[in-house]
């Protein structure tokens, strides 16, 4: 089978989509910060959505550990994230403008690194990083909208995960409690409920859906 | 009182800094919003919170 061009592949996500939104998508950059169970499933969602310009960052590389949850594959241990998922958006979404960065987000180069997009996603997994990407975005960018997730270890009940409208521009999706560091594990399922509503969060931004 | 995570609270008076302090709260683990503004982490400690005022305290938990 002819592999689809650009326009083919455009028509058939405005078909599902509708004309108005799928625009929207595809004018739409967001930044993915952290590529675990989270951001790789989120830029997997955003991606096949149509969203025309995804900017992922992480320093790390795919671990044999990140397999229960995570959207790699065992040929891709060792790679860093940024390589290894963009290897896999290209093949879902070959059209799609991905920007990688493979480095450690700090204080000093948010700012820098994440002034194009205009919607931020914070899927890191250590609290301090959390709150450290969340704060420094709060203060020093109060003009990019900000999707965080904060609570989805274990396996407790899906709908105790939510999205909250924390402020204008800041929502924070998950349960808010569970935590990694209490012992409970991460398992795909409730970290791809998480992921699905930091997703869903974003593609409502772009579509002009501010409330939750 | 201050209405503090949905809680009335008789906080009035007392910085963000002491807050923190007083629910026992990690300050690298939190993000503080004053009246649906973010309080900035450099002004914790001058910023003092008056009756009325609405505090929201984001704790972050690991995990992702």
């Amino acid at each position: 089978m002819k592999f689809p061009t650009r326009e083919e592949m455009y028509r058939a996500l405005e078909e599902r989509h509708g004309a108005e939104l799928q625009k929207k998508l595809s004018e739409a950059s967001v930044a993915v910060c952290g590529l675990g169970g989270l951001g790789s499933n989120i830029a997997i969602a955003l991606a096949r959505a149509g969203v025309g310009t995804l900017h992922i960052l992480d320093f790390d590389k795919v671990d044999i550990s990140n397999l229960n949850r995570q959207q790699y594959f065992p040929e891709q241990l060792g790679m860093y994230k940024t390589d290894a998922l963009s290897d896999t958006l290209r093949r879902i979404a070959p059209y799609c403008n991905i920007r990688k960065d493979c480095v450690k987000l700090t204080e000093e180069n948010i700012p820098v690194l994440l002034s194009p997009v205009n919607i931020i996603c914070e899927a890191f997994d250590k609290a301090d990083q959390k709150a450290m990407l969340v704060n420094c975005v709060l203060e020093s960018m109060p003009e990019k909208y900000l999707v965080a997730g904060s609570g989805m270890a274990g396996i407790g009940p899906s709908n105790t995960i939510t999205t909250r409208r924390m402020m204008k521009r800041f929502y924070l999706c998950g349960d808010g409690s569970s935590d990694v560091d209490d012992g409970m594990g991460l398992v795909a399922s409730r970290v791809l409920i998480c992921a699905a509503h930091q997703a869903n969060a974003v593609i409502r931004i772009i579509a002009g859906e501010y409330d939750v | 009182m201050v209405k503090i995570n949905g809680e009335q609270l008789d906080k009035a008076g007392m910085s963000v800094a002491d807050l923190l302090a007083d629910m026992d709260t990690n300050g690298q683990r939190v993000a503080v919003e004053l009246n649906e503004d973010i309080v900035p982490r450099a002004e914790y400690g001058s910023t003092f919170l008056k009756d009325g005022d609405s505090v929201e305290v984001v704790r972050f938990v690991g995990g992702g």
